[in-house]
């Protein structure tokens, strides 16, 4: 009656088929933008992921998820440089990275994640500013706002070859976050967004678990912000602001909160929409305000996709199914859809 | 013989407004006992301060002796502290049966397992199944909890409450706002809770032939304060109770 996933579910077979095509499509397109432009598809799908454990399933408004991705991304730009851009170099600034962001979550989470949602909020913003700061007046490690460009470890200057590892750490971010969700913790993470008051009074202890999944988003933000340096090969401090933060927002809400294909799908929606918004822009200069766009897309999302792409879609599906009949075990979880915003 | 809870002195103020003032009440294990008093007497506001959702402004209280002053609701309830909400509170777009599992899974002491899918706890899930057949609410069991009518929501707070499995239950008016035909079923899982004599039971509630059937004392608060405790005859008989509340009874 009640089975677990099967490992070759349809499901599955579906992802599979989907990370293939994603795989051979830089052969098939052929052209280095593109490349390009799927390596960052790719990573801010990580980093929109990782906002998702907070947002989505724990139900933890956060403004300061950059700070994390910048510190993957200063961490490899700052040992690359100093160290030389080799393959363990990079493999070290990415652990070193994850362990500072897992650090910082661990203090700032214990401070503060026992105060009320919108104080947790705003501490959050404060904190990455002040980290935002720091990136700025540390001149003599990280050259300010004008930051520095490093080397490459050598085989990733074959565009391809890293855009390779990127779908791979994509792949595993998915898999890995998909286990935690469905795990009994991550039962609990969903339990604290729907009554965290309810959940203490079952017995969890909800700071270590809000605490334990910022870690993780953390983490996770901060393998997404070394990716993305190397994929510039460049690092200043763009990479701690709000933007970031506002693109994982973005990402997370037009995808579909509280799943993790929603994000994935939200970061390749807004990463193409950039992409030709910005390059129609050269033709019509009303385009270059694409940000613009940006906002007005959002809030018609918002207005008429609460459930952001992935919720809406799945919603549909089943309409469509109990239209063909399949009645009862169709409206039960219709209803489900429904209910889960 | 020890009692298994007290409390001393328990007192809570909102501003100026006393709402439980001065509770000194003792219960030893196994026993039954109910909760009586008017509308605002104070009764879900001392299962708040027992159960640690609220915090006494005076006074304190006691698990087999050990000071709960310091512990809070989550502690309350590993100790052996289990309730239930006269307003539901449940998780209300979890279906029926992740509901009860996460109750179970934390009596199991299944909370930090990571990367384990939960399906494969397959005692939890059973447990929770054999909880919802208990409550009669398997044929819900995958409906969310927002879609429950108010007398199902109550049976699943019941459920909730009693998968946690704690030695002491403190049940909130589970009744309240039932339709007359989901009373008696609820009853019948009261009464057998009962029968098979290991727990310690705190039951509110209004309907009276319920309370004189189940208990083995009951307590009437009034303002907040401890009016009387007695077996059901001594308070039925008690003049002061029976002006008090007994004599404008018109509760259901
Ligand atoms: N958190 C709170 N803040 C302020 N006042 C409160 C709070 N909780 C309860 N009260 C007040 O304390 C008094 C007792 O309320 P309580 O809910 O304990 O009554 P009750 O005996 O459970 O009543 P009922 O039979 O209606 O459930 C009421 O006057 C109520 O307004
Ligand atoms: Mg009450």
């Amino acid at each position: 009656m009640i089975k677990q996933p099967l490992l070759l579910s349809k499901v599955n077979v579906v992802y599979a088929i989907v990370v293939g095509v994603m795989a051979v499509l830089p052969f098939v397109l052929d052209s280095r933008t593109m490349t390009i432009l799927l390596t960052q598809f790719c990573i801010f799908a990580i980093l929109a992921m990782s906002y998702d454990i907070l947002l989505g399933y724990t139900g933890i408004i956060s403004f300061g998820h950059a700070m994390f991705f910048g510190i993957g991304a200063y961490t490899t730009a700052i040992m690359l440089s100093d160290y030389g851009p080799s393959i363990g170099i990079f493999a070290v600034s990415i652990v070193v990275g994850i362990v500072l962001s897992a650090i910082i979550s661990v203090i700032s989470g214990a401070l503060t994640l026992r105060l009320k949602s919108h104080f947790y909020a705003m501490f959050t913003l404060a904190i990455s500013g002040l980290f935002l700061v720091l990136a700025e007046k540390w001149r003599t490690v990280t050259k300010g706002n004008d930051g520095f460009t490093f080397r490459a470890p050598e085989l990733f200057r074959e565009r391809l070859y890293f855009y390779f590892l990127v779908l791979i750490c994509l792949v595993v971010v998915f898999i890995l976050l998909k286990r935690i969700v469905a795990s009994p913790f991550g039962k609990v993470l969903v339990a604290i967004r729907e009554n965290e008051q309810r959940t203490r009074s079952l017995g969890y202890k909800t700071l270590g678990y809000k605490i334990i999944a910022s870690v993780i988003a953390g983490a996770v933000a901060s393998l997404a912000g070394s990716l993305y340096a190397i994929s510039l090969r460049f690092v200043n401090t763009s990479v701690m602001t709000m933007d970031i933060t506002l693109d994982a927002l973005m990402m997370t809400i037009i995808g579909g909160v509280g799943t993790l294909i929603g994000p994935i799908i939200g970061a390749g929606v807004i990463e193409f929409a950039q992409h030709y918004l910005s390059g129609l822009a050269r033709e019509y200069p009303i385009f270059e305000r694409w940000i613009i766009f940006f906002g007005i897309l959002y809030i018609l999302a918002v207005i008429f996709f609460p459930r952001g792409i992935v919720g809406t879609v799945s919603l549909r599906y089943h309409e469509w199914k109990l239209k063909k009949g399949q009645k009862t075990k169709a409206s039960v979880k219709l209803r489900e859809k429904e209910i889960q915003r | 013989m020890e009692p298994i809870i007290k409390t001393s002195n328990l007192s809570i103020k909102f501003g100026e407004h006393k709402a439980v003032d001065n509770i000194n009440f003792e219960m030893s294990a196994k026993h039954f006992k109910s909760i009586i008093g008017p509308n605002g007497a104070g009764k879900t506001t001392f299962f708040n301060l027992i159960s640690g959702e609220l915090e006494p402004t005076e006074g304190d209280v006691f698990f087999k002796g050990l000071s709960l002053r310091k512990k809070s609701s989550v502690e309350r309830t590993r100790l052996g502290i289990g309730r239930s909400f006269q307003i539901t509170n449940v998780f209300p777009n979890l279906t029926v049966l992740e509901n009860v599992r996460l109750a179970v899974q934390s009596k199991r002491k299944v909370r930090f397992h990571m990367l384990n899918h939960f399906l494969k706890y397959k005692e939890i899930t059973n447990e929770a199944i054999g909880i919802l057949e208990q409550v009669l609410l398997t044929d819900k069991m995958h409906q969310v909890a927002n879609q429950l009518s108010h007398g199902e929501k109550r049976k699943l707070e019941i459920g909730m409450l009693l998968a946690l499995d704690t030695e002491i239950l403190l049940l909130d008016e589970p009744t309240a706002g039932m339709s007359l035909e989901e009373v008696p079923a609820i009853l019948d899982v009261i009464r057998s809770i009962k029968e098979r004599g290991d727990k310690t039971i705190l039951l509110i509630e209004h309907k009276m032939d319920m309370i004189i059937d189940l208990s083995d004392s009951i307590m009437v608060l009034f303002n907040g304060a401890l009016l009387a405790d007695g077996t059901p005859e001594e308070i039925m008989n008690n003049e002061t109770v029976q002006q008090a509340y007994l004599g404008g009874l018109a509760y259901d």
